[in-house]
């Protein structure tokens, strides 16, 4: 019975992630052969080259739109990262040893604003975005991505140093240690395992942020993998192969990165780290 | 790592600052501020200006009409709109049958990798894969799945003799929505399965024992012991998921990039994004938007009372 179970289990977790690998390693003409074929009859790995020639996934002068892409991803997802952590840890931290005037509401507050949707304030921060300057570029999305990134953090490690006994940091100011200073040199080195769990999960949260690269984005000076996927999938003429491709390919950092620190990623879970 | 709570403040042993050094409270604002301005610029602000703009007629498409305010004019004409209901009801329907299933099935995976046999981290780290797999990759790999021509889910179906000819999944009113509730169940699935298992380890497996000495069978053990230990656990699951899923937008787009036929798949998140950026009605998306947020904010206020109560269980 358990095993019915099991095999029930890894059909539905693996199959369709076998499919899309099967999928990217055929040439065009075994992709499309009709009768549908289960077995590739012609397997090749162009695709993974073909993926990366300029114009391969829409028009631009002469640039791989692909590389372009993803360099914007790579961009506005380790800002984000960088600027969630920082101002977030540091919140984090007050929340967690200080007494703020208020500090219940106020963390109820941050914790609504990541469950806040993107319709709320998507309208208003394109007009903000508009009036700055800021359609079209990195530094935007990375402002709009911190409206979901950062009160994870506050909310996450806040609950993280909560659990780690103050006792190392009084006897750190004890010896004379400033309360900043105890901060950095004791607090901040004993909470490596919690900041390595909230950045990765910034990360995986922001590489897979659609609506507003959506909106904000109009050129390849900005526009995200998931947008340029998005966009190529509206073509008439599809390029099934180039696009599952793509797909795959744009899921591999988050696959590697989620098996490697595969432990972080299930205390994380367990701490409410879904993005919605 | 500790579940993080509202938490509840103990008092520090207080000790005397030194020279030059910033109280807590000092320090504890400076160390607050850089959050709390970005916040109000990107959060604050812009909830408020929505609710302004949201009392003006701003059609961007006509300027010439200038900006008139209008009162609660945009929230009168939603809620004479038909369109505006629709929306909301594909909403509820994609919500509802969404986290019934996943919860079904989260529950059934995290039963059985709960359970110790040989190659359970395997099949742990299978769940994986779906999980990190980005959502518009999702979307591209179901679209893929179901094309009609050269589909995978045609091609079984007919195989297997279920359909006669190939079928337009997602060009059919009734099946378009469904096929996506497929495609997003079948990534969100590991979601639940990976937080009911969290919840599942520390009901300690005496307990288990204690039943089969009094013989109990495994639908009673399920019954009478998981399912009351788990029950927070659900609850916070399942509130998560459906304010995740009352927002639903990315794979509503890479799917049906227009709502779907017959607008089958316009959801609430999608129609606002309909009516503000092809419509070009700014106004009236403001205000749509803030109809979302209120309900989305009573939500999130449930959601919180729920995560503090279960807290101190």
């Amino acid at each position: 019975m358990r095993w019915t179970l099991l095999l029930l289990y890894l059909v539905y977790t693996l199959l369709p992630i076998i499919w899309l690998f099967l999928s990217t390693i055929q040439t065009e003409a075994s992709l499309l052969t009709l009768p549908t074929q289960i077995i590739p009859s012609d397997i090749t790995f162009r695709n993974y080259t073909d993926i990366f020639k300029p114009a391969a996934f829409g028009q631009n002068s002469g640039e791989s739109t692909f590389i372009l892409a993803l360099r914007n991803s790579v961009l506005v997802c380790l800002g984000t990262t960088a600027i969630s952590m920082i101002f977030g840890t540091l919140a984090a931290y007050a929340f967690a040893r200080f007494n703020i005037p208020h500090k219940r509401t106020l963390l109820l507050v941050v914790l609504g604003s990541q469950l806040l949707p993107a319709v709320s304030i998507i309208i208003p921060l394109f007009r903000m975005f508009k009036t700055a300057g800021l359609l079209d570029s990195l530094m935007g999305l990375i402002l709009a991505y911190s409206t979901f990134s950062m009160p994870f953090v506050v909310w996450i490690m806040a609950g993280y140093f909560q659990s780690v006994p103050r006792e190392l940091e009084e006897a750190a100011r004890i010896d004379g240690a400033s309360r900043f200073q105890a901060f950095l040199r004791v607090a901040l080195p004993l909470a490596l395992p919690g900041l390595g769990a909230t950045a990765i999960f910034t990360l995986l949260n922001a590489w897979d942020e659609f609506f507003f690269a959506l909106i904000f984005t109009s050129t390849y000076a900005s526009k995200t993998l998931p947008v340029a996927l998005a966009e190529f999938i509206g073509r008439h003429s599809v390029n099934w192969g180039l696009l599952v491709t793509g797909g795959f390919i744009a899921s591999l950092p988050p696959i590697i990165l989620s098996l490697a620190f595969y432990r972080y990623i299930v205390s994380g879970v367990s701490a409410g780290g879904l993005k919605g | 790592m500790a579940r993080p709570a509202v938490l509840p403040y103990t008092k520090p042993v207080r000790r005397r600052e030194r020279n030059g050094e910033l109280s807590e409270r000092a320090l504890g604002l400076i160390l607050l501020a850089p959050m709390v301005l970005m916040l109000l610029l990107v959060v604050g602000y812009p909830l408020i200006d929505s609710l302004w703009l949201s009392l003006h007629r701003a059609n961007l498409a006509s300027p010439e009409q200038g900006q008139p305010f209008i009162y609660l004019g945009n929230y009168i004409h939603a809620f004479g709109q038909p369109a505006f209901w629709y929306a909301i009801q594909r909403t509820l329907y994609f919500t509802v049958i969404s986290v019934a299933i996943e919860l079904g099935l989260g529950l059934l995976f995290a039963v059985l990798l709960n359970e110790r046999f040989r190659g359970n981290l395997g099949a742990r780290l299978a769940m994986i894969l779906p999980w990190a797999l980005l959502t518009v990759s999702n979307g591209v790999l179901w679209a893929w799945i179901l094309n009609p021509t050269y589909g995978i889910f045609n091609a079984t179906l007919v195989n297997l003799g279920v359909l006669q000819a190939p079928k337009s999944w997602l060009s059919d009113t009734f099946w378009t929505m469904n096929m996506i509730i497929l495609a997003d169940v079948w990534k969100t699935v590991p979601n639940m399965t990976l937080l009911l298992l969290a919840g599942l380890q520390p009901i300690s497996a005496d307990l288990y024992e204690a039943a089969d000495v009094d013989g109990a069978t495994r639908w009673q053990k399920f019954t009478g012991i998981t399912l009351p230990l788990l029950r927070p656990v659900i609850l916070v699951a399942v509130a998560l998921r459906t304010i995740g899923a009352f927002r639903v937008f990315d794979i509503i787009y890479v799917l049906t990039g227009n709502g779907g036929p017959a607008d089958s798949t316009k959801v609430i998140s999608f129609y606002d994004y309909d009516q503000a950026f092809h419509y070009l009605f700014f106004g009236y998306g403001a205000a749509i938007s803030w109809l979302i947020t209120a309900f989305m904010l009573v939500l999130i206020v449930l959601y919180t009372r729920l995560l503090r109560s279960e807290v101190e269980v």
